[in-house]
């Protein structure tokens, strides 16, 4: 057989490491949007992901429809799911405080669990990748088609959202919110609608995350819990609330894996994740690119 | 103080309301105790390992209402009293409980899950009620490890993972493999196949260059196959269950090394699998029982009857694929019904003819019990199998 080269090793573990971490960089994105507005953490984010995995698959296999058609409408659905669990779960809180908006989130990430289980059942299921399974090489490494396309979901992702929030009204708002909610209604913006919307937007982004993933890893009803640890950690890694922090937290939590699995030892891949996070929180306890500033006034 | 009057008299009319059901209920439950032979089992129905339970749980009420449907057994109803553990050690073990003393049963079938078996088998053991497990680990059935002493109450159905082991390092010592990589999930199955992996190596002049692992949620497996395919081995063990031994197969295939022979545990037993892998699987060589092949079984295999009768009534009855664990079911409640056909609702007797049980044909091997060995099965129990156009070959 043909030998592999220590570079296209290392070639193929990046690539492999961009690629999770990508997912990684899409759930923490969810988080931060959640927090940035309510304080809080949505702990229901990995569910997000998983339904958007599960219910693409009744689209586009069970109904056979086309990816182009399917996906808006997955991502619809979703975000039904998100903006129902705000309705639902968060807005009838009499005194929101955050650790009880937390256990609400929690709560509910049970019963969507629960419920993908009846409606599912506790097999995993499989997607066809959006542009056929052929994987490319370059340089000895193996690329799977939809390891481009869940990098490139990324991408667009990060820049739909930076244009939402730096160039639109409504995005100007969130932003407000989460500097200041009480200042925030003063000026006469609706906090309450802008904690809808951010649910809503997660729940968007979450189920974009499952859509492109499930091709790579199929997905199966209890798979969310996972990926909020991972996506958790790479928000943490790269300071609460930063958008850039969660892609760069994302990336680096989904190398340090791959790179650490290949190289070192596959059984401690999730220690060397873990362990950059607590170094980074040590020295720097606000994240990456976390502010001190913002984050002491945080009540979380 | 009003406030614990209140209680006081609420708790009151509980209890009364308690009693006089217990009264009304009570004579119903004993004229059916007089009637029925009384069997339990423990399954993980629900939860994390319900791709165990569930099967299980639905192969032996099948079976009760077939053998109640012919009139019983010696004219007794069979009547299973089935707990689901859902995969919870503390669960598992109050239902144990709960159907020695409170159902009065005459013999335990499961639980589903090695970790939860080993933990009520000091409660089978004191109690001196027979315990069939459903659930693979050696340690089940072994009292001491050392001298290889059975516990003697206890036995188990499904193959060990060391018969497993010793299939696939058979058939690659048979195709001159000698020099081979491990991947192993880290999940209690991933740890016991890996163990044996290890622990049998040598015994087949086996170099193992590769130990890796992955975790039972992990979305991908192209480092550690990337870090195998650079120590160039022929073949490559892995050991794991749900998704992630898909994903394995697909990585191997994605990755193009597909001209390293890759082998999977018995865990890879289903055809869902081989569709999930979507076309991946092709040339994947397995270790399977009777039961998950029994389709291309030659017609002359001891097992092809039974595994036949099992298959179609199963799949007419529920209209789902058969699942190979529910085999484990089957042949626990099987011997059950056999040892009270013969002896009764005895514990202590049912457990003697357990002991001595030889030659019964059951979904995943033909057992031969004995003191010595509370499992009763060899590594024939399995059967090489290759992934051939979609679908499972016996391999040569």
């Amino acid at each position: 057989m043909e030998e592999i080269t220590l570079a296209s090793q290392l070639l193929q573990y990046t690539i492999t490491g961009i690629t999770i971490g990508s997912i990684y960089a899409m759930v923490a994105i969810g988080f931060n949007t959640i927090y940035n507005v309510t304080e809080a953490i949505n702990f229901a984010q990995g569910e997000f992901v998983m339904l958007g995995g599960l219910v693409m698959v009744f689209f586009r296999v069970t109904l056979n429809i086309p990816v182009v058609f399917s996906l808006p409408l997955t991502i619809l659905v979703v975000t039904t799911v998100g903006i129902l669990l705000d309705r639902l779960a968060i807005r009838p809180i009499r005194k929101p405080s955050v650790l009880v908006m937390v256990i609400a989130t929690i709560g509910a990430s049970f019963l969507i669990r629960g419920a993908a289980m009846f409606i599912w059942g506790k097999n995993p299921f499989d997607l066809p990748p959006f542009s056929g399974r052929n994987p490319m090489t370059f340089w000895g490494a193996v690329v799977q088609p939809q390891a481009l396309w869940v990098i490139g979901f990324l991408v667009v992702v990060v820049i739909v959202l930076t244009l939402f929030f730096d160039r639109t009204i409504m995005g100007k708002a969130l932003r407000a919110c989460a500097v200041n909610p009480n200042a925030s209604s003063l000026v006469g913006i609706n906090v309450k609608y802008m904690i809808l919307v951010s649910f809503a937007l997660s729940a968007a982004i979450g189920a974009l995350g499952g859509i492109v993933i499930t091709p790579i890893s199929l997905m199966e009803y209890d798979r969310g819990a996972m990926l909020a640890v991972k996506g958790f950690s790479a928000c943490a890694l790269g300071g609460m609330g930063s958008f850039s922090g969660a892609i760069i937290g994302g990336l680096i939590i989904g190398l340090i894996e791959s790179l650490g699995a290949g190289l070192i030892s596959s059984g401690y891949k999730d220690v060397f994740a873990l362990l950059v996070l607590l170094v980074v929180l040590f020295v720097k306890p606000s994240g990456l690119l976390g502010s001190v500033e913002v984050s002491k006034i945080r009540k979380f | 103080m009003k406030r614990k009057q209140t209680i006081g008299k609420g708790a009151a009319c509980l209890i009364t309301v308690v009693l006089v059901a217990t009264l009304i209920l009570m004579p119903v439950g004993r004229v059916q105790a007089a009637k029925a032979y009384k069997v339990g089992a423990v399954f993980s129905v629900t939860g994390r390992a319900s791709f165990l339970g569930d099967p299980e749980k639905k192969t032996a009420l099948m079976l009760q209402e077939e053998i109640n449907q012919k009139g019983g057994i010696n004219g007794h109803l069979l009547e299973l009293v089935i707990y689901d553990d859902e995969g919870d050690s503390t669960k598992c073990a109050l239902a144990v409980r709960k159907l020695i003393t409170r159902d009065k049963v005459c013999v335990i079938i499961g639980p589903s899950l090695s970790g939860l078996s080993l933990a009520v088998v000091p409660e089978a053991e004191k109690h001196e009620i027979p315990l069939i497990s459903c659930a693979a680990s050696y340690k089940i059935v072994t009292k001491n490890p050392d001298t290889g002493e059975q516990w003697k109450w206890v036995f188990k159905t499904p193959q060990s993972d060391s018969m497993a082991v010793e299939a696939i390092y058979t058939h690659m010592k048979k195709h001159g493999i000698s020099k081979i990589a491990i991947m192993s999930v880290t999940s209690g199955f991933g740890a016991s196949g890996r163990g044996e992996l290890l622990r049998l190596a040598p015994k087949y002049g086996i170099t193992i260059v590769a130990d890796e692992k992955y975790g039972p949620k992990d979305t991908d497996m192209t480092a550690q196959l990337t870090k195998i395919k650079g120590l160039a081995p022929q073949a490559i063990v892995n050991w794991s269950i749900g998704p992630t031994q898909v994903v394995v197969v697909r990585n191997w295939k994605e990755l193009d090394m597909t001209n390293i022979t890759m082998y999977q545990s018995h865990g890879f037993g289903s055809r869902k699998n081989i569709k999930l892998a979507a076309g991946a699987a092709e040339g994947v060589y397995c270790p399977l029982g009777a039961c998950n092949i029994a389709e291309i079984l030659p017609d002359n295999h001891p097992q092809k009857q039974v595994t036949m009768g099992y298959l179609k009534a199963y799949k007419a009855k529920y209209n789902e694929p058969l699942s190979s664990f529910g085999g484990h079911a089957w042949d626990a409640l099987s011997m059950v019904h056999k040892a009270l056909e013969a002896v009764g609702p005895n514990k202590a007797k049912i457990r003697d003819y357990l002991e001595n049980l030889k030659g019964f044909v059951g979904q995943h091997g033909v057992f031969n019990f004995s003191p010595k060995d509370h499992n009763g099965l060899t590594k024939e129990a399995f059967q090489m199998v290759v992934v051939k156009s979609g679908d499972w070959a016996i391999a040569d």
